[in-house]
């Protein structure tokens, strides 16, 4: 399934899940990604890593790592 | 509209009327919210100069406090670390939580919760306020950045809002002083009004699990252990071991798999209770009820519907049935964001960005330098002609001594350095709160992912360059244990402001004011360079440390990036003055004893051996001979002084740094606080003959100094090697005891101190040693 991390520069998706259920998967739920939410790639930093995304009208920065954890809904 | 009464009101809804007498007790505020928010600011202008660092009751960590005034009623304040959510997995949110729950031996419950919340971000915002709203005290909601919701397009209907939540609401802007008066009163009537319901329901399986864990914590509340056989039983409830836990706690046990709450009760009472909540949450999602998600998505719904209904018009076209009025606000923020996403793509960019944050760091430093120097020499005039006015009124003798040498000409030294202090904090505030810092950990992280840290642990480092003990307290955003000892670890590497005074004596003194590549000053390329080192240095130690003691799993990283704004101004003159004066205070207490003490064994003995010898060939001179003459009779009493004495005796030692015993013996004196190093040298060379001079200004004063062939001691390999040794050692009492409060252990703060000593040595004898051959 793609997650985030397969989307570059201003491509955008839609959460489908969030793989796990540990601390992380429980941070990222509480910033407000949850099923059905448009997420959006920014920018990425020097070397590729973090990328920089929008959500719920803020931006965040993540690693690749992390974002692989967000599933996308298949378009 | 602000303290509109909770319809839910209960039949409690008109409290018992206590009066608050002439003897009330203050009621204590505790303030919330997401980062930037603007939580700060808010503080900053409720509170004013009554803020203040120290500590919550039966917290260990220090947080800001501060006191204001609603008509007859006090109130006390603290300001909680920012948090995304009351799910403690950082031990700043477990601050936030004990405070907010009065959890913990001796901490007091707020009165109130004054909770921020981000108009131009509701959802996430409203996220935490529910939790908070769950803790079960009153709440008032402050709802911060609405003018700027308003540019965007987005318009809240607060008593719609405040409908649905069941607590006040009160619109604020702090910056411009808008809305604390209603705020305070809010927060004055929210004191009496009963606790609100809890907005977000949850299944009433969850409930269900949550009152039978409550149960069982009741029942093993006896031993640690928990396994008590059933005889003991009563005996237990009358006499808990424990304290009951709030009914919030037992939710988040629950709740949060391997979080805080969990891993602390599991320490305290027993592994059983690890097992009981694992069986719990098994239980859950077989039911389908999966944890943690079941709270996100509650709380996540409920917000969903009540934001549709609470926010009019979310559009961001801008319709025609809009006034002008609004269409220009729109446009506005519209230019703003284009430009705010301009400044996003140079400051982040591969190339640019780079640049940009070796540009912003040369131009801090080099500011520092030139534009505080005219302030400083004004500061050092006033000391040099209260010495001069003190010398003449005062007759010669001890006392003249103590206040000539030690205290102006030692504290004042240290006294002078209060204008590049503040600047440096000045500076680096605007960094943070314009959003600068953030960005600049966005561009790092990579950098720091090769030594085993992450962006995270940018921000406090880059903090510990105005000084490492509020750096390694910004430690405790990180949520990894080894990540952030190892953060507090090379925390103290970073240049603070008290090096800075070291520096800018002997940059001034002995490197040459010339420019370098036609443009840049040398000095100030000196400066820079000092910066860097620790720079240089740190990344080794972090990267060895992660790949040994604190060797572990890489952790996520996960950070906001806020959209850059204008600093708040208040804030970062606030800062200015606040930590000036901590300077000021540092100045009168410890580097005025260590000042007294250096004074004493430099003044005394004072056997005068050669008095008579002198005064037999006083009388045969001119004055100028005459002069000279004091100066050495004083050089030689310095020399038999207990201070001489030592000093000749740990020369060999520093021999090789470059360095005579008098640097030696100073150097010695600033291990307590680093600046003591000023107000030392100050007092070696004024009891050693400089009271008759024309200035009493120490850079005069070095400049003079001589070996005995007549070589000067201090040349700007010297110089170098002295910066380069206070730039590596860890000279600060109160950063070794910060180190130890935040890591609970003497351990770190031992090997912080032994490594950084090690490298401070090898580092200025490989300076010396080095540079004296290339300078021939």
């Amino acid at each position: 399934m793609k997650t985030l991390a397969d989307l570059t520069p201003d491509e955008q998706g839609c959460i489908h899940s969030i793989t796990g259920a540990d601390g992380l998967a429980q941070r990222l739920a509480e910033l407000g990604f949850t099923t059905g939410q448009t997420v959006q790639v920014v920018r990425c930093a020097p070397f590729g890593d973090p990328m920089q995304i929008r959500i719920r009208g803020f931006h965040l920065a993540l690693r690749r790592q992390e974002a692989q954890r967000v599933r996308l809904a298949p378009q | 509209m602000a303290a509109a009464t909770p319809p839910a009101a209960s039949p409690l809804a008109e409290p018992p009327h206590t009066t608050p007498s002439s003897s009330s007790r203050s009621y204590r505020v505790a303030v919330i919210g997401n980062p930037n928010t603007g939580k700060t600011t808010l503080f900053n202008a409720l509170t004013g100069l009554s803020q203040h660092t120290g500590n919550y009751p039966g917290v260990t960590v220090e947080s800001a406090l501060g006191e204001f005034q609603q008509d007859d009623t006090q109130f006390e304040a603290v300001d909680l670390p920012g948090t995304y959510s009351l799910a403690p997995r950082a031990p700043d949110e477990m601050v936030a939580v004990s405070v907010l729950l009065g959890y913990g031996r001796g901490t007091l419950a707020p009165d109130v919760i004054l909770c921020v919340v981000d108009a131009t971000n509701l959802d996430r915002n409203l996220y935490l306020a529910t939790q908070i709203i769950d803790v079960g005290r009153p709440v008032v909601i402050a709802l911060s950045m609405v003018d700027l919701a308003q540019k965007q397009g987005i318009h809240i209907h607060i008593a719609r809002l405040e409908k649905r939540l069941g607590i006040p609401i009160v619109p604020v802007q702090a910056a411009k002083r808008q809305g604390l008066d209603q705020l305070r009163l809010a927060l004055r009537n929210a004191v009496h009004k009963p606790v609100p319901p809890r907005p977000v329901a949850f299944p009433q399986a969850f409930t269900d699990e949550v009152d039978k864990l409550t149960q069982a914590l009741a029942e093993n509340n006896g031993h640690s252990g928990g396994h008590s056989g059933h005889t003991a039983h009563a005996a237990h409830l009358a006499h808990p071991a424990h304290p009951a836990l709030p009914r919030f706690l037992v939710e988040r046990l629950l709740i949060d798999a391997g979080g805080m709450i969990e891993r602390g009760l599991a320490r305290e009472r027993g592994e059983w209770i690890r097992i009981q909540t694992q069986t719990a949450r098994q239980r859950l999602a077989d039911a389908g009820i999966p944890l943690p998600q079941m709270e996100v998505d509650s709380r996540y719904e409920w917000i969903a519907q009540v934001v549709e209904k609470a926010q009019e018009a979310k559009d961001t076209a801008p319709p025609f049935q809009h006034n002008l009025q609004n269409w220009q606000n729109l446009q506005s923020w519209r230019n703003w964001q284009n430009l705010s996403d301009r400044l996003d793509h140079i400051v982040t960019h591969k190339v640019w960005g780079l640049i940009v944050f070796l540009a912003v760091m040369g131009v801090t430093f080099q500011s520092i330098f030139s534009w505080a120097l005219p302030l400083m020499d004004g500061i050092d005039g006033v000391f040099s002609a209260m010495g001069t006015w003190v010398g003449g009124t005062l007759s010669e003798g001890p006392l003249q001594s103590l206040i000539v040498d030690g205290l102006i000409g030692g504290v004042g030294a240290v006294i002078v350095f209060v204008p590049q202090i503040a600047m440096l904090f000045g500076l680096i505030a605007i960094l943070e709160d314009s959003g600068y810092m953030a960005r600049a950990a966005f561009l790092m992280d990579r950098l720091m992912a090769g030594f085993g840290l992450s962006g995270r642990s940018f921000i406090p480092l880059l903090s510990s360059f105005a000084c490492a003990v509020p750096g390694i307290m910004a430690a405790r955003t990180i949520e990894n244990r080894r990540d952030r000892i190892a953060t507090i670890v090379i925390a103290p590497l970073m240049s603070c402001s008290a090096r800075l005074p070291v520096y800018v004596l002997l940059i001034s003194a002995f490197i040459p004011a010339q420019t370098v590549w036609g443009v840049v000053g040398l000095q100030g390329l000196v400066l820079f360079s000092m910066y860097i080192l620790g720079l240089i240095v740190a990344p080794p130690i972090a990267w060895a440390l992660k790949r040994t003691v604190l060797r572990g799993e890489t952790v996520p990283f996960l950070m906001e990036l806020p959209p850059f704004k204008m600093p708040a101004w208040r804030v970062i003159l606030f800062r200015m003055y606040d930590r000036s004066m901590a300077f000021l205070k540092r100045a009168g207490t410890i580097i005025l004893a260590t000042t007294i003490v250096v004074w004493a064994l430099s003044y005394y003995p004072n056997h005068d051996r050669a008095a008579a010898q002198f005064e037999a060939r006083r009388a045969a001179v001119s004055a100028q001979e005459r002069q000279q003459l004091d100066h050495a009779q004083a050089s030689i009493r310095l020399r038999e002084s207990y201070l001489g004495q030592a000093g000749r005796a740990i020369e060999p030692f520093v021999r090789p740094l470059g360095w005579d015993w008098k640097i030696g013996m100073a150097t010695l004196a600033s291990f307590p606080a680093r600046e003591v190093i000023i107000a030392a040298l100050g007092t070696i060379y004024n009891v050693g003959g400089g009271l008759n001079e024309e200035s009493l200004e120490l850079r005069d004063a070095m400049r003079a100094e001589r070996w005995a062939d007549g070589r000067p001691i201090y040349t700007p390999v010297v110089a170098v090697s002295i910066m380069v040794f206070f730039a590596l050692c860890c000279q600060c009492g109160a950063t070794l005891a910060t180190m130890k409060r935040e890591t609970n252990s003497w351990g770190y703060p031992a090997f912080t101190f032994v490594y950084m000593t090690s490298l401070a040595y090898l580092g200025a004898l490989a300076v010396y040693q080095i540079g004296s051959r290339l300078a021939g």
